[in-house]
């Protein structure tokens, strides 16, 4: 099993490794970060443009090739280079990752555990008023893309705070500075809130579909009709035959949606205006900030293949069938 | 005094279906009542009624009273009392039918705690004491496995143990052997018959197959588009059957006790429970048909012995002593020019030389690596001459279907030579080996796969032809479907909208587009209801017969080999144990393998089924990745337990192959065997008519 | 024949009966309501800059006085043909891909693999959000072939998983035997047979590919102004959804409404076309 978790283990560094280094070269030729300097009043000399650009490893008049080995070589030692303006890209990563990870570990627990359940219960009482309810919400949510329901959300809150008077529900940054200890801490959640809403929602109805789905497929089986015919109540038999055996191939479907969580986390954040990897990325490329985008991206490549990874081991944790023995 | 008694069953599906008409039986404590009917004749549905576990929406109807107290319209909690304390059920398919995810012993041990009031050990012991008395070996260890670990014959032990855990007062087992190999299926009949004196029970034993019921039914009960249409004790029913559908059914079979000649098949199909026809509802295909049968379905009446009837002229029957051979039409079918000929004088069609064919096992899901090798097919030769039809017999996992794969593919095998019509395999061009396929062709098992569902039946028959290029295709199609008993209207239809039996058809016409003269029957008759089989066994002897073709036949059934084939050849984990013509191997078996596999097969015949002693096998067939030195059988051989030590170590160290035994005599002179220790002796008892002559 | 009986089984179904009279409604409205307003959606009225929805202009004015029933039905007709024709590529691509890689298996099936499994490490909105700023100034088409090949690789995985169960079908092999060439097995048995998934899918992709583009254009890297589509608007919208709400009502009810009407169809396809199938 170690042996195997380390070869998995290898295989995805390579797989990064290749996705940042086409998302850099894709970067690198598609932008151009010499704009940011050669509109400027009064203008810049272009040897000053040049120099400039050296310095950060963004002169597009070095090869490609040259440019990319440069960068790699500062990967591999921990180093992202610099931004558009000389800042550190490593800096400013270091601010942003913790941002948002903790939307994303929030958004995926409240996702997956509301979806799964939502759609067990769906299914176990299917064609009743409960599952045509959270069919059709689900439904409806699926169709609303995420910037729409940020933004819905956003001038709902704003319009509810301010018929309340005062602010019940913060609805931009991430927390208020000017607060301290407990009361900042309170004030984290306080923020946390509707960007929590946003994100997760539409990974909520997914889920409920899929799993839905999965355990109506399990519901027909034999297995759940031997559980009752051996005398478990169909309460019983659902929970701890049905469910628990429909879980897997919802695990497996957790790689997946992890890719359009991460995209959703982009809008949220930049919505909401939060300063994470994702309202970097928008910003970044606005700049034409190739460094900060290369970045980003191995981030994004990191998270998707964690995800797919902590997919897989919690389908060997629930299924026998694969567990490498 | 009665354990169950069911009255007047009957079940409503949703949108007005109705899978069962009204069923009335019951069962006494340590009775045994077979019901036996084809494919949607209700008795599936009926127990799964009678236990209260039919999906939400069906409308159950009638009366099922568990000593005295009624169980139809009670509460769910009351059911569930009831559920695997007084009632168990054996499923058909016992690997869906455990849950993938909990040990045997945990699935075991929850049904002893939903009824007993016991600790989590102690259950777990009992569990452990269950698996033992079903005969499961290191029950200790196999308890923490889970199903995927268990082989077939494992799983439905561990299912009757599961179904004894709370002593039951009746059993139901529905097709309990009907997805095992036939030597899994005696050992596990035995089980069961181990548990029922284990438990004093009653069991209802469900199945399609005549020939298990013969030996464990005291009573019968047979069941025809949802209805009870003949029951009674089970010598009666079996000698002197009094309804038409009965007579048939019995006279379809193929026995492996002998018997030539051709079966008698009941044409057309059963009836869909959507649109049944006025009247009685097997009036359609019944040869006794008068006009009072299309008016008003016949009540099932006591007709006295314990014996119920819903026939208008079951009195007619009974007094005439008719039987099926007597009213159905028997089919003539022509004889063969080739078989005049002796063998040695015909040309060879297929001939199989040390065929190989070996599969890297693999293991893991990202990175896969190699862990070992199956030994699919080791070292298999066999030939075919011009006329004749081969069978290779054996259970799953044997090699057959590979076997039958290295030959249809026409590529150079791993070792060996593969011969087709005097062209070797490894020898050919693109060209030739295109041409080859014409005189090569292949009916499939499952009807249902073997036709693609998007096109018209006449474009699957066309399609071989036009890839060759012949002309005048329409005309060839239509020819094609009035040989295989259709029409040629049928050609614009949907595979959808044939029956098993007529698909089949559909796929035989299919295989004799190109004229082809060798066939590969994989299975042709597996898949489908013996009412309907026996047509397609007809239609197949028929078509060799009046065309001249040989066949190879695949098939794990022995009594349909032994109707059709002229020779067998029996394979057992990728080799050859015994070769000869049908009528040495089957009267007169050498190998211990053969032996235990005829031995096992059920007869429809109770008297003779109650009185015969089975030779049974010890556990399950060894994986092919990893076979026993020397002898692939001797690890459950039971010749080999017998030998003294000397004798064993020949079996251990050296391989045998297939040798002619010396006695081989008579007509044909064609008999081998691949044991050290050959010794032909008789398992099947005679039948009446060979007694006669 | 089947499709007649697909399309009873479709129009039985009420969300599907529902879906498809919205559609049809959105449809006619993006494509015939632009001749029942008052104004051409190039015209801009400089006496109402952001005046509200009114007898005028009914669906209310933009900050520059384009009249917004006009631009909105404008950006739904470019959000809809957008839809279908990445649906009909990506689906496309699928399909080959996926069955050639499930049937060949072998090197071909590793290779394709790879790549799509390469494809799914980065999400498709950052590589086309990094390419974007290269299409500024290029037609629309250009975008929709973008789209278009980074949404084909999920589809693709399920026809490789579907194609290798039909290449053990009995009648592939018996195509197989016949001496068929493979690549018209392929088409005559494997990609018939993926039929129902496939239409699934395709409708399924027009309105992913509606929510990728509205998702793209809402940062701008989308469709490109003086071009709408409903993407541009909601983005144009939602910066002022407070003060002035008709500027993001409009585009943003109607791209959920279109979603939702396609989405339903999709779903009531499913069950039209595999009836035995929940998933």
């Amino acid at each position: 099993m170690g042996k195997y978790l380390l070869r998995r283990l290898a295989m995805n560094v390579i797989l990064i490794a290749v996705a940042a280094s086409l998302a850099y070269m894709l970067a690198a030729t598609t932008m151009n970060p010499r704009a940011a300097y050669q509109g400027r009043r009064p203008p810049v000399p272009e040897t000053v443009i040049d120099a400039t650009l050296d310095t950060y490893n963004l002169n597009d008049k070095t090869p490609l090739l040259q440019r990319y080995t440069t960068w790699a070589a500062g990967v591999a030692t921990g180093d992202f280079g610099r931004t558009w303006n000389g800042g550190s890209v490593n800096d400013e990563m270091g601010r942003r990752i913790g941002v948002s990870l903790r939307l994303l570990f929030v958004g995926t627990l409240v996702g997956f555990a509301l979806g799964v359940a939502l759609g067990a219960l769906s299914a176990v009482k299917q064609y009743r008023p409960s599952d045509r309810v959270i069919g059709v919400a689900s439904f409806t949510i699926m169709a609303i893309p995420v910037f729409v329901l940020a933004t819905l959300l956003a001038v709902a809150t704003y319009s509810m705070n301010r018929a309340l008077g005062f602010t019940l529900i913060e609805y931009t940054g991430e927390y208020n500075p000017r607060l301290t200890g407990w009361d900042q801490w309170l004030n984290r959640l306080n923020h946390l809130v509707l960007p929590t809403i946003s994100l997760s929602l539409g990974a909520i109805a997914f889920y409920s579909r899929i799993q839905r789905n999965m355990m109506l497929d399990v519901l027909n089986q034999d297995f759940v009709r031997t559980a009752m015919a051996k005398g478990l109540p169909r309460r019983t038999a659902l929970v701890k035959h049905a469910l628990r055996t429909a879980l897997i191939p919802s695990a497996t479907y957790f790689a997946f949606a992890f890719g359009t969580l991460l995209t959703g986390a982009t809008f949220t954040e930049k919505i909401f205006a939060w300063h994470g990897m994702g309202a970097w990325l928008i910003d970044s490329i606005n700049q034409n900030d190739v460094n900060a985008v290369a970045a980003v991206s191995l981030f994004a490549a990191a998270c998707v293949l964690a995800a797919a990874f902590l997919s897989d081991l919690l389908v060997a944790a629930l299924d026998p069938r694969v567990r490498v023995s | 005094m009665s354990i169950l008694q069911v009255r007047d069953l009957t079940v409503t599906f949703p949108g007005g279906v109705q899978a069962v008409r009204g069923v009335s039986y019951e069962v006494s404590r340590g009775e045994v009542l077979g019901i036996v009917g084809e494919s949607g004749s209700g008795k599936s549905v009926t127990s799964l009624a009678v236990m209260g576990l039919l999906p939400p929406g069906a409308v159950v109807s009638g009366s099922v009273t568990l000593h005295g107290r009624e169980l139809i319209g009670v509460q769910e909690d009351e059911l569930t009392r009831v559920r695997g304390k007084s009632i168990s059920m054996i499923f058909q398919d016992p690997l869906s039918a455990f849950t993938p995810v909990y040990t045997i012993g945990a699935q075991i041990a929850e049904a002893v705690r939903v009824h007993q009031k016991t600790g989590k050990d102690k259950a777990a012991k009992r569990a452990v004491e269950l698996l033992d008395l079903v005969g499961i070996p290191h029950p200790d260890a196999r308890a923490r496995a889970f199903p995927h670990e268990f082989s077939g014959g494992m799983r439905q032990r561990a299912m009757i143990a599961m179904a004894i855990a709370n002593d039951p007062d009746l059993l139901i087992c529905d097709e309990p052997t009907t997805a095992l190999d036939v030597t899994i299926q005696a050992q596990v009949l035995e089980v069961l018959k181990t548990a029922q004196r284990e438990t004093g029970a009653g069991i209802v034993m469900i199945t399609h197959d005549l020939g298990v019921i013969a030996g464990m039914a005291d009573r019968v009960l047979v069941m025809y588009a949802g209805r009870p249409v003949e029951q009674g004790p089970v010598d009666e029913l079996y000698y002197r059957p009094r309804m038409p559908y009965t007579m048939g059914l019995l006279a379809s079979i193929p026995r492996v006790d002998g018997a030539e000649g051709p079966l008698v098949p009941i044409e057309g199909n059963p009836p869909s429970p959507a649109a049944l026809p006025p009247g009685c509802p097997f009036a359609p295909r019944c040869p006794m048909r008068i006009d009072v049968c299309d008016e008003e379905e016949p009540p099932l009446t006591a007709v006295g012995g314990g014996r119920h009837v819903a026939c208008v002229r079951s009195r007619e029957i009974e007094h005439k002593a008719l039987t099926g051979a007597d009213v159905y039409p028997l089919p003539v079918i022509p004889p063969s020019g080739a078989v005049r000929v002796p063998r040695e004088r015909r040309a060879t069609v297929l001939e199989l030389t040390d065929l190989v064919r070996h599969y890297p096992l693999m293991k893991g899901a990202v990175f896969k690596r190699r862990v070992g090798t199956v030994h699919a097919v080791d070292g298999v030769s066999f030939d075919i001459a011009e006329g004749e039809t081969l069978a290779l017999v054996g259970e799953s996992g044997c090699g057959k279907t590979t076997t039958l794969q290295q030959i249809m593919r026409l590529e150079p095998p791993q070792s060996g030579h593969v011969v087709v019509l005097g062209q070797d395999s490894a020898r050919l061009g693109k060209a030739e080996r295109k041409a080859l396929r014409g005189d090569l062709q292949i009916v499939f098992q499952d009807p249902m796969a073997a036709l693609d569902p998007r096109m018209p039946v006449g474009d699957v028959i066309a399609e071989p032809l036009r890839a060759h290029g012949r002309r005048n295709v329409a005309a060839r199609v239509a020819e094609l479907l009035e040989l295989v008993g259709l029409s040629p209207e049928h050609a614009e239809r949907y595979p959808q909208q044939f029956s098993g039996g007529q698909r089949q058809r559909i796929g035989i016409a299919r295989a004799l587009a190109l004229e082809p003269r060798l066939l590969v029957l994989d299975e042709p008759v597996s898949a489908l209801d013996v009412s309907i089989q026996a047509g397609i066994i007809n239609l197949l002897e028929e078509l060799k017969n009046t065309l001249g073709l040989s066949y190879l036949f695949v098939a794990h059934d022995l009594a349909v080999v032994r109707h059709l084939a002229d020779r067998v050849a029996v394979m057992y984990l990728g080799r050859i144990a015994e070769i000869g013509a049908v009528e040495n191997v089957y009267d007169r078996p050498a190998h211990p393998y053969t032996q235990a596999l005829l031995s096992a097969i059920p007869l429809p015949d109770p008297e003779r089924e109650r009185a015969r002693r089975r030779i049974l096998l010890q556990g399950d067939p060894p994986s092919p990745a990893d076979p026993p030195s020397g002898c692939r059988f001797r690890t459950r051989c039971p010749k080999f337990a017998r030998l003294g030590e000397a004798e064993r170590r020949r079996c251990v160290n050296e391989e045998p192959s297939v040798v002619r035994l010396a006695n081989a005599t008579g007509e044909r002179p064609d008999h081998g065997a691949a044991c050290h220790y050959a010794e032909e002796i008789e398992v099947i008892p005679a039948s009446d008519d060979q007694e006669e002559k | 024949m089947r499709s007649r009986v697909v399309l009873r089984r479709l129009l039985r179904n009420r969300q599907a009966r529902s879906g498809c009279l919205a559609l049809i409604l959105l449809v006619a409205l993006a494509y015939l309501g632009p001749y029942a307003g008052p104004y051409d959606w190039t015209d801009k009225d400089f006496l109402a800059f952001l005046s509200p929805p009114s007898a005028d202009h009914w669906w209310g004015t933009t900050s520059i006085g384009q009249d917004m029933y006009a631009v909105t039905l404008r950006g739904m007709q470019k959000s809809i043909v957008i839809g279908v024709l990445v649906a009909l590529i990506s689906t496309g691509l699928a399909a080959m891909v996926g069955a050639f890689a499930g049937y060949f298996g072998g090197w071909v099936d590793r290779l394709l693999m790879w790549g799509v499994d390469l494809l799914l490490v980065l999400p498709s909105f950052l590589i086309i959000a990094i390419i974007s700023p290269r299409l500024r100034g290029a037609s629309w088409l250009w975008f929709v072939v973008l789209l278009a090949a980074f949404t084909w690789m999920i589809t693709s995985r399920v026809v490789r998983s579907m194609t290798l169960s039909l290449r053990e079908r009995e009648y592939v092999l018996a195509a197989a035997y016949m001496g068929i060439p493979r690549w018209k097995i392929i088409f005559r048995h494997i990609v018939p047979n993926l039929a129902s998934l496939l239409i699934i899918d395709a409708t399924l992709n027009v309105s992913a590919a509606i929510i990728g583009e509205a998702a793209l254009s809402f940062f701008g890297f989308g469709i490109q102004p003086p071009d709408v589509s409903l993407g541009t608007l909601i983005a144009e919208g939602s910066r002022n959804a407070t003060g002035y709400p008709w500027l993001f009502a409009f585009p943003a009810g109607l791209l959920v409404v279109l979603v939702l009407s396609v989405n339903l169809i999709g779903d009531g396809l499913r069950d039209a076309l595999d009836p035995g199938s929940t998933s």
